[in-house]
Formats: C-alpha cells, structure tokens, sequence
C-alpha cells in the first residue's frame, strides 16, 4: 500500500510536467490547428537557456525560469510570425514538414553550441523530505506547486481577462472572431509565446529532475501528442487530465508491470483512441 | 532530354566501383542509395497521395528485421526471407493503413508516428528476438546466383544498385499509369475524386501499401548490405531524416527522392565537418521549400510550364 | 423516372436546410432548382450525390435506393456532378482530369500498372479516348496538354462540365453553371447544356439566375428556406404568387 501511494504521488510529479508541455500543444492545436512537431525542441530549448542562467550567469533558480520563459516566449513570436503564418494556406501537411525543419534546426543548434552530452541541472532544493511515509525531494514538491500555479494562472487569464477571451474566441471560430474585428494574426502569435514559455518553464522544473540533453524533446512531443488526444486535441482542460491520466498509467505500469513497456503506454492509448474513434475524442461540430 | 540524363546517371553508378579509389566511398553510395529507396517509398505516400506517414521508417525495420531473423534464426537464404520481409512489411501496411486512413487531416500523422515509434520500441525491448539495443550481428551474404557471387564490397553495391533500379522503375510506372494520376487527383481534389467514382478510401489504401513495400524492401537491402541491424535505423528520426531528404529532393518526382538522398548524404560524408552543421541550414532550407514551393518541385515546375505555354 | 426525391429532409443541429422535399427528374429532362440565397439549393445536391448524408427520406435512381450509400458508389451508378465553386484537379493537366472522370470505368491497378498488362494500355487509349471526347464535347480540346489550373476561368467551368461528361454519366447535376461568367458566355453555356440534353443526358440543375432557367428548363422546383414553394413549367411558376413573393421577399430583404 505504501508503494501504491508513492507511486500515485511520482504520478503527480510527472503529471504536473507533462500537462505543462501538452497544454502549450493544445493551445496551439485549439487556436490555430497547428501540430506543432517543434514543440518538445522548444522545451529542449528552453531547459538550456535555465541550465545557462544558472550555471553561468549565476542568476539563480527561480530567474533563470523566468528568463528561459521570456527567451522562448520570442522564439515563439518569431516562429509564428515566420515559419507558421506563412503557410496557413498551403496542404496542411506543409505545417507538419515546417515543423520538422524548425526541430531539426533547434536540435543542431543545441548540439552545436551546447554540445551532445547529458548534463546535470544544479538545483537548489534537493533536500529529500519525508511526510506521511513518502519520500520527496523539495524539487518534486515544488514541481506540483507551481504546475498547478501556472494552470491556475493559465485559466484565470483565458476566463477571466478581455485578451484570454479573444483567445477562445479565436479558437472556436476563427473566421467569426476576425469578422468582429479581432486581430487574429496577434492572437496566434501570442498564443505560440504562451506555448513556448510554459514549455521552458516546465523544462526548468523537470530538469532539475533529469537530465537534459538537444535531443530531450523527441521523446516528449509524442507523449504530448497522445496526451491531448486523450484530451480532446486542443482542449485546454483535456490536456491537464489527460497528462495526470498518463503519468498515473505510466507510473503503476512501471512498477507493477514492467518498465520496458512504460513508455509504449502513451502511444497505445493514442493508437487505440484513434482506431476507436478516428475524428479523435470530443471531436468538435459534425 | 529527360532520360539521356537517367542514362547518363546509370552509367555513371555502374563504372563508380572501378574508378573509386577507396570502397569507403562505395559503401557511402551504396548506403545513400538504400536510404533513397526508401525515401522514393515515402514519395508514394506523401509526394503523389499528399499523405504524411511519420511511421514510414518502422516498416522499413520490418523489412529489415524480417529479413534478419529468418536468415540467422529460421536458417532461410537471402532471397526468400527478402520476399518474405516484403511481403510482411506491405501486410503490416495493409492493417495499419485500413485503420489509420480512417482518421483525417493531422491525426493521420500523428497517428502514424505513435505506430512507428511502438514498432520502433518492440524492436528495442523485445530483447530474446531482435536482440535489443544491440540488436542482430553476422546477417549473411546473399546465396550466388549461378556463377553470380555477392559476397565483397563491389558485387553487394551492385545488387543494391539493381535494387535502387527497380525501386524507381516501380515508382516511374506507377506515377504515370492511370493508378498513378489517380494518387495524384485525389491528393489534389478528393470530393471531385469521389464525384467521379472513385473509391478514394481504397486508392489511399494502396497508395499505403506500395509506400510501406519499397520502405520493407529498403530495409531487406539494408539488413543484406550491412550485416548488421539495431532499432536506431527505426525510429521517428530517421523517418524525419527522409523526409527532409524528400522535401528537398524534390516530392511528387521521379528523381526528387534520389537526388536530395545523394546530395544530403554526400554534403555531410563529404566535407569535413559538415555534417555536424548540416540542419542549421537544412532545417530552415525545409521551412523556406513548403513557404515558397508549397506543392513541391514538381508542383512549382508544371506550373512554370504551364505559364510559359500560356 | 429517373430520379426520385422522397420527402428528403437534411439538419445541422436546430437549422433544417433541406425540408421535406419531394420532386421527380424525369428521363431526358432538363430539370432546374432554383430559389433564393440559402434556399438550400446547393445542400440538396449534396444529398442527392451522397456528398453529406441526408438526415431523413429516400432517394431513388433508375429504380433502385441510393439514400446511404457513398458518394463514389453514386457517381458508379451515373450520377455525375459539378461543384458551386469550380472543382478541377488542378494541378493535372486538362486531358488528365477528363480521363480521371473515365477512371471508375477502367480497372487498371498496380499490378497492371508495373507489368505494362494488356489491360493497362488498353485503358490507357479507351480512357484517352474518352477523355479526348468529353474535351471535345464541352469546346475545350485544344487546351488538352495545359494545367487545368491555369486555363482561364470560362475554359475551367467547362472542363468541369467534361469531368461529368466524362464518367458517362445518366444524369448531370450542374450547380450554378454560370456563376460568375460573362452574359455572353452564359448564353454559351446554356447552348451546351442544351446539347447535353440533346445527347440524351438527364440535367439538374441548380440556379441563382432565373433568366438563364426560363429558357432552358422542362420543369422548375421552387425552394425557399429549405421547402418546395412551387413545382411546373417555367410558365407555371413564375406565375406563381408563393414564388413571386419569394423572390421579392428576398430582393427587399438583402
């Protein structure tokens, strides 16, 4: 029983991650029906810039966050702007293809300036607590809480403020929204800075659990993928239950069943959902 | 015009093992022209049917690991097991592709991809069969033909090359058959396909077939050529790898696939250095292709035509 | 008959596009929908094609039900059609998209196709042979080897046309032939739906301008709002107040 709860509290450490990433895809799936493959090289990205505040700069940890988060922000801006934007008339497999370019150009960077080996994020709280009979680092602990920060803060800004409402706007109906004179063009490029910094804000969280590395984000786009599949492609709140359903499933399935396989969970619910139900779940309109 | 080229090309590969200096050099070739092969695979797909399949290197591994393990598990000879890993690759890519094509627009990708990789990890966690991460050592060389030998570096490059051959030849008749314009139509207007009678469904379907035979048959080759096999030629990568090499190269043409394999295989083994560097200026080189030549090469080049006519 | 439209009723949610509709296209006939904007013309044709399926009743081709089954199955019993907005394949040549409207009348796969079979170079002519005559059939053969993506506007309106003729067809489902092209073309165009009626093919056909109608249909069904207002002969029905309101009615409306 003991096992079990510690198993259902890692879930949530991992979970909390995992719903950072596949929200910042959902958003940009919801608004502008763009999956974008890139997605994980931005948080692969993002990890780097957090591991250089840290450890050269010397800002400490909780800036070098912030600066990892406004770096991606840009290079959301700038993606949008001029690799996304572009081809929003073309086949729609040109995004897909687009996307590939941009993770490849990313991964090099990495490798190039950063260099291909594993690195350890220094992190200030790695001192391991113990309640109720589990054990955590104060890291886990702060990885739930500011996840669950950032959702919260997420959420009141799409309800809550006039621009998260052009936001839901633009992606209910995107024709409808710039009918009534909203600037979609700006919406899309705020929503890719939105994606792209939660996306380094949660590869500065996990990094300091794991290690980082350029090619860090290939295994994470597809279990993002899954995750907002299982959510209702690019329903926000979707994607959160969803991630906390695979972090729970992948977690039990490591320890009960066999860790060989954990990471095939993701992608048989995806492939299982898809066969099932081919327009995806929850799938909008007709 | 067109085809003095082609037999200038064929030439050209046929004399290459007697003026190489080094077979270093034939082996870069020899290994392009089966990565080609499978690209040409990915242009049936993508370049004629307008379909992205990110699963396209998973079924070039069945072909690879069929035509492995029947030769050192089972005991077959090359050239059944190489039938044997075709025929299993375009079965596989009969049931993938009857579920998968059901799905519509980005979710077939994505499908796709979370196929290939679970391929892609049983070929890595299966470890008593595939042998995992380390994956399958001392494939034989294929059984002579009569007085014909393939043992050596010189005879495997032309039995690659001979494979490189058909795989075009395939793709060349294929595309310009009626099968072939219909991939093309439907890619280009699928309610007009429908209204015409066509049954789009099953045309994609074999569209998917005929692309997951030439990745099986590039696989069988590449088992052959290098005798040896691990999960890292399977992987979402590799599937990315081709299809940066397609997209440049050139989709939807006949000589697309083999000229972006050779010049991006060639540029990093080439020069020095370079390979390490070659996705800073492919990766956006791939961006800029879809902004400005949004229907491919082919695409791009029909048009001009079609302008200086007018 | 030909054609047999029973109580055909389509919904998107709480809105009913299509309500109700029942008509006959009788053999050899030139039979014209026309209505006001968002009558639910165009839907129509999307039901009787089984471009979208209709929510409610029957629908009968040369004696047997079609309601349900898919669009290319439709097409394969001879239900050709054009499209609102001009659907070429654009970016194949103008003689290709003729022979891919012959296409479901070949079996050519890829087996014939890597062997060179007999059948596949049979069909090859007999498909280009075809092609050629549909071409020939809407004026538009000269322009056989050029992208149909970049022929003019007019020519691509008929090449659409030869795509229908193509597939041999019973019966041609034309929506709004000339929208968008010049009064003079648009007396043209009304010249070659004649002679396709002369050749013995079954038009629909749907139509925002009522002038090109009066000229060229048998019988006339009247839509507004999704119902049928009125049915008869051109004479009939513009005669008939119900229409004559319609029409008014959306005029001082728009």
């Amino acid at each position: 029983m003991h096992l079990f709860f510690q198993e259902l509290f890692n879930g949530l450490v991992v979970g909390s991650l995992y719903a950072l990433v596949a929200l910042g895809l959902a958003l940009v799936y919801g608004t502008m029906q763009i999956p974008n493959f890139a997605h994980g090289h931005l948080y692969m990205l993002g990890a780097y810039v957090a591991f250089f505040g840290v450890t050269i700069a010397h800002i400490g940890y909780w800036p070098a966050m912030l600066l990892a988060v406004v770096v991606l922000a840009i290079v959301g801006l700038l993606l949008e702007r001029f690799v996304f934007r572009p081809l929003a008339r073309g086949p729609e497999v040109n995004v897909i293809i687009a996307a590939v370019g941009v993770l490849f150009f990313l991964q090099t960077l990495a490798q190039v300036a950063f260099g291909g080996d594993y690195r350890v994020f220094p992190t200030p709280y790695d001192t391991v607590v113990h309640f109720a009979g589990l054990v955590a680092t104060q890291q886990q602990l702060i990885i739930i809480a500011a996840a669950a920060v950032l959702m919260v803060g997420l959420f009141w800004f799409l309800k809550r403020t006039l621009t998260g409402a052009t936001i839901e706007a633009v992606a209910q109906n995107r024709a409808g929204a710039a009918l009534v004179g909203i600037d979609t063009n700006r919406v899309s490029a705020m929503v890719f800075a939105i994606s792209a910094g939660l996306a380094a804000a949660a590869a500065t969280l996990i990094a300091s659990i794991s290690l980082i590395s350029p090619s860090m984000g290939f295994t994470v786009i597809l279990k993002a993928f899954a995750i907002i599949v299982l959510g209702g492609m690019g329903s926000v709140p979707g994607a959160i239950v969803g991630a906390y359903i695979l972090a729970f499933a992948e977690s039990f399935a490591g320890t009960y069943i066999s860790s060989n396989y954990q990471d095939a969970i993701a992608f048989g619910v995806l492939v299982l959902i898809l066969t099932f139900k081919p327009t995806g779940l929850f799938a909008r309109g007709t | 015009m067109r085809r003095n080229l082609w037999i200038v090309a064929a030439v050209i590969a046929a004399v290459l093992p007697l003026v190489v200096p080094k077979t270093f050099y034939l082996q870069i070739v020899a290994s392009a022209f089966i990565t080609a092969i499978a690209v040409y695979g990915l242009n049936v797909i993508l370049g004629y049917t307008g379909l992205l399949n990110l699963g396209h290197a998973a079924f070039f591994g069945i072909g690879a690991y069929a035509v492995a393990l029947l030769q050192t598990k089972a005991g077959w000879p090359f050239w059944p097991a190489l039938l044997a890993g075709c025929v299993a690759s375009v079965v596989l890519g009969a049931l993938v592709g009857a579920i998968s094509l059901r799905t519509r627009g980005h979710y077939f990708a994505i499908f796709t991809a979370a196929v290939g990789v679970m391929i892609a990890i049983v070929f890595t966690n299966w470890q008593e069969l595939t042998g995992g991460n380390i994956g399958i050592v001392n494939i034989p060389s294929p059984p002579p033909i009569g007085p014909l030998s393939f043992d050596g570096d010189v005879p495997k490059y032309y039995l690659v090359l001979v494979a490189l051959a058909i795989a075009i030849a395939i793709c060349a008749l294929v595309r310009n058959s009626l099968v072939g314009r219909t991939f093309v139509a439907i890619a280009d207007n699928e309610a007009l396909a429908r209204a015409a009678g066509i049954d789009v469904a099953r045309v994609r379907l074999t569209a998917f077939m005929l692309s997951t035979l030439l990745a099986g048959f590039a696989g069988g080759i590449f088992a052959m050529y290098n005798g040896n096999l691990g999960p890292d030629q399977t992987g979402l990568d590799v599937t990315f790898e081709q299809l940066l090499y397609l997209v440049i190269g050139g989709f939807g043409t006949i000589a697309g696939p083999l000229v972006g394999t050779l010049v991006l295989v060639g540029i990093s083994h080439e020069l020095q250095g370079v390979q390490q560097y070659r996705f800073l200026i492919f990766g956006p080189l791939l961006v800029l292709l879809v902004r400005f030549f949004p229907y491919g090469l082919a695409g791009a080049f029909h048009r001009l035509t079609a302008r200086g006519r007018a | 008959m030909l054609l047999g439209v029973r109580n055909i009723t389509k919904r998107y949610g709480g809105l009913v596009a299509v309500d109700d509709v029942s008509f006959d296209v009788p053999a050899g006939t030139i039979t014209a929908i026309i209505g006001p904007n968002g009558a639910g013309k165009s839907t129509l044709f999307h039901l009787i094609s089984g471009y979208v399926p209709a929510t409610s009743g029957n629908l009968t081709f040369d004696g047997e039900a079609i309601d349900g089954l898919p669009m290319h199955a439709i097409a394969r019993r001879g239900v050709a059609r054009t499209f609102q907005t001009t659907s070429l394949f654009t970016h194949l040549t103008v003689l290709d998209n003729a022979m891919m409207g012959y296409r479901m009348r070949t079996r050519t796969n890829v087996l014939d196709a890597l062997l060179r079979t007999p059948r596949a170079r049979r069909e090859e002519r007999t498909s280009r042979e075809a092609a050629f005559e549909a071409l020939r059939f809407a004026g538009i053969e000269h322009l056989a080897s050029r992208i149909a993506g970049a022929i003019p506007q007019e020519a691509q309106k008929r090449l659409a046309i030869a795509i229908a003729v193509a597939t041999k067809p019973k019966l041609i489902l034309l929506d709004e032939p000339v929208a968008g092209v010049t009064s003079e073309e648009t007396v043209e165009h009304a010249e070659l739906i004649r002679t396709m009626a002369r050749e013995g093919y079954t038009i629909c056909l749907v139509e925002h301008k009522m002038s090109l109608v009066m000229g060229l249909a048998d019988s006339i069904v009247v839509l507004h709002h999704g119902r049928k207002i009125a049915e008869g002969t051109p004479a009939e029905v513009s005669a008939d107040p119900a229409v004559i309101d319609a029409y008014l009615g959306a005029a001082t409306h728009a």
